[in-house]
């Protein structure tokens, strides 16, 4: 039996939607993923209860809520909450489409660095035009450190602007090859279990208990990740916010 | 900027995929410029609805609630500390009017006691001066009573001298000269 780690991040078309140019736009499995974690995020936070003692599902959305809101204020500051909701968003959508992406024969939206590209550009994007246009040239103060030596100074310049303009790549590039290497890392580990099985009968069933119980171990592994790789992508477009916000410091 | 990535790659791309049709396993998939378009335009209409929803309808609902426990735990805890202050109150004007209930009664016992010291003294006054003026009167009663009997001793003693004399002397003794006689025993 032959292992495909890759197949799992094909993208199907599943019905064309129109043309852009000689682009064919289609609603691709993708998409589907994507919807289905908007469905996922709209039901929890709109059909959970707004009771005074909240139920579990409504705890839930209070948790996300409050996990996020403290996350900005204690990362960007209280101006930072105008972001709440692009933050929060983000968080989100990334979270619940890596936890989805987990199951077997699902699609993981965040494994394809096409998307997590654009979410960083967008923030990168959010970060340059309101650090601008909040601060104006001020702004550019983030590229010229406090108590630097001046015959240091250009040096340091050249590696802030360096480091400012490869942010996005660095953001999207970690979460892009997280959710890929977990996932082929995965099927993998789960198709030798199947290989063996396959190929070396009552031996194969034996021996293909240790790369299941790899698996079981990876699996929870990836959930960590999952969740971990959407805080981190948030709390990074936090410190970048802060950026805009605050740009002395 | 991830757009005109994309749209660089687009002719490439739309010929990879009619080259490749059904079959999979030809290029690394996140790599293929031809679903780049595809994944852009439904990630753009997923993420400004899941933007729209969270923003307009999601935060709002869930803040609201958050805040709604929020003021009432702060209400409650407030009409608490009003309730507290309240009865704190109360029992500060209780023992108060205890005190003053105590301090009255304690005057009114002094005021009924001090009256009925009064009145006793008054009563045992009259009876007293009722008592001296009876005793007094008594006193000269006996003394009338005595002066009576002493006179009433003189008579006798006079006529039982006379008596006497006329029986051992057969002589009529004179009158004057026997009370002279009996009134100097008398006094002797």
């Amino acid at each position: 039996m032959k292992i495909d780690p890759i197949h799992q991040f094909n993208i199907e078309p599943l019905f064309t939607l129109g043309h852009i140019g000689n682009h064919t736009i289609a609603f691709t499995n993708s998409s589907l993923y994507m919807l289905v974690a908007v469905a996922i995020i709209s039901i929890l936070m709109l059909a959970s209860g707004t009771q005074l003692v909240p139920g579990r599902l409504q705890s839930v959305a209070e948790i996300s809520y409050e996990f996020v809101a403290s996350t900005i204020r204690s990362t960007a500051g209280a101006e930072g909450m105008k972001f709440f909701p692009l933050i929060f968003s983000l968080f989100m959508f990334i979270c619940v489409s890596n936890l989805v992406g987990i199951i077997p024969y699902t699609f993981t939206v965040s494994s394809h660095l096409i998307v997590t590209a654009a979410l960083a550009l967008l923030v990168f994007f959010t970060v340059l035009i309101y650090g601008v246009a909040k601060n104006g040239l001020k702004f550019f103060k983030i590229f010229v450190p406090h108590g630097v030596p001046i015959y240091i100074l250009p040096l340091v310049m050249f590696i802030e602007v360096l480091s400012f303009f490869l942010r996005p790549v660095s953001h999207s590039v970690r979460l892009f090859a997280n959710m890929l290497a977990g996932h082929i890392a995965l099927k993998v580990f789960a198709g030798f279990v199947a290989m063996l099985g396959f190929s070396l009968g009552a031996i194969g069933w034996v021996g293909g208990v240790l790369p299941l119980a790899l698996t079981v171990a990876l699996t929870s592994l990836e959930i960590l990740v999952a969740f971990l790789q959407a805080y981190v992508f948030a709390i990074l477009t936090c410190i970048y916010l802060n950026d805009a916000i605050h740009p002395g410091h | 900027m991830a757009e005109s990535h994309g749209g660089a790659k687009g002719p490439a791309a739309g010929a990879h995929t009619e080259a490749d049709g059904g079959h999979h396993g030809g290029g690394f998939p996140p790599f293929e410029s031809s679903s780049f378009a595809s994944q852009l335009v439904s990630l753009a209409i997923f993420f400004v609805l899941l933007y729209v929803i969270v923003s307009k309808l999601a935060l709002p609902r869930i803040g609201g609630a958050i805040e709604a426990r929020q003021n009432k735990i702060e209400g409650d805890l407030a009409e608490a500390q009003k309730l507290k202050d309240q009865s704190e109150a109360a029992l500060k004007a209780y023992e108060g009017e205890l005190a003053s209930a105590r301090s009255r009664a304690q005057a009114i016992g002094n005021e009924s006691r001090d009256k009925a010291n009064a009145q006793a003294d008054v009563e045992r006054k009259a009876l007293e001066e009722q008592l001296a003026a009876k005793l007094a009167e008594a006193e000269k009663t006996i003394a009338s009573t005595r002066v009576a009997a002493m006179s009433n001793v003189r008579g006798i003693a006079a006529d039982a001298a006379g008596q006497i004399v006329r029986q051992l002397t057969g002589v009529v003794p004179d009158v004057a000269s026997v009370n002279a006689a009996v009134d100097a025993s008398l006094k002797g």
